[in-house]
């Protein structure tokens, strides 16, 4: 199996979450080592991955989890859990 | 893994039986996990919160009906995802965009460089970039936001988030592929190159499992 570029691309996700064939994977990686442009994107993709897992991207509010338990205490104190979430 | 999940079957039948308190403990891991899925769906912090409060209060009202069967974060999540999207209904200000019915083929051509190297840790020291990503995510399509944030920020299952969303896992995939080919194409021209050195493109794939 050989592979353009705009065949790989539609690869790239499933390749970072480890979910192609071993077929594909070695059609992949055999286009990736020859081809500079598709693993640049690759690069840049995982980047982007890396950077979003970052805990200083989308910082939870400040107090917000004593505000989270401040709240639940007060239900716990007025009702015992029941079989509905509404 | 397996320990965590008999912890939690365990304190869920205690809170049943009366140990209210246990609650706090039971969800104290998922906090933050609640706080980014309504964020993926409302986009605003403020707004976030209340939803997460709201859900977690329907979690412990609605204890009682979970059976066990999906794992306790992945129905959080969906109690989560419910109480965001009826929020996003209610709310005047937001209109509902055609922007949410985005499955069809689209133009994902990424952004093209020859060489993009970043360490991506240093770079978050630069405020302006994280909030240029943060942006960037808001400004996905919803569907494809939320299955993004859902797995590279709370690094839930291609499997959990189909049973979250009730799709399926192909789909779940599709849209995963799309938001990320977007984000690529959008921040790409943001990370500028700092390593001179070609760097093997394949020295983070054992990082990642």
């Amino acid at each position: 199996m050989r592979l353009d570029c705009k065949h790989v691309w539609p690869y790239i996700s499933d390749y970072i979450d480890d979910t192609v064939t071993p077929e594909e994977r070695r059609a992949i990686e055999e286009h990736l080592e020859h081809c500079e442009i598709c693993s640049a994107i690759l690069d840049s993709v995982h980047n982007i991955l890396v950077l979003t897992a970052d805990d200083r991207i989308f910082r939870l509010p400040l107090g917000y989890s004593e505000r989270m338990h401040e709240r639940i205490g007060a239900e716990l104190a007025k009702a015992a859990p029941g079989d509905s979430p509404e | 893994m397996a320990q965590a999940l008999a912890q939690e079957m365990e304190w869920i039948a205690r809170i049943l039986s009366g140990e209210r308190d246990l609650f706090h403990e039971l969800i104290r891991p998922y906090e933050r996990a609640v706080f980014l899925t309504a964020v993926s769906v409302l986009r605003d912090a403020t707004e976030a919160e209340d939803a997460a409060q709201e859900a977690m209060i329907k979690a412990y009202r609605g204890l009682g009906s979970f059976r066990g069967d999906a794992k306790f974060s992945t129905w959080l999540t969906t109690i989560t995802l419910n109480e965001a999207r009826s929020r996003l209904r209610k709310s005047a200000k937001v209109k509902v965009k055609s922007l949410d019915n985005t499955d069809q083929a689209e133009d994902y051509t990424p952004f093209l460089v020859a060489d993009w190297r970043e360490i991506p840790s240093e770079t978050l020291e630069r405020e302006e970039l994280a909030k240029q990503i943060e942006r960037a995510i808001e400004g996905l399509p919803p569907t494809y936001r939320e299955v993004f944030l859902l797995r590279d920020k709370e690094e839930m299952s291609i499997e959990e988030i189909a049973e979250a969303l009730g799709v399926k896992a192909n789909l779940v995939k599709v849209r995963l592929f799309r938001a990320r080919m977007m984000l690529q194409k959008q921040l790409a021209p943001y990370l500028k190159r700092e390593l001179p050195q070609r760097r093997r493109w394949f020295s983070w794939l054992g990082g990642r499992a």
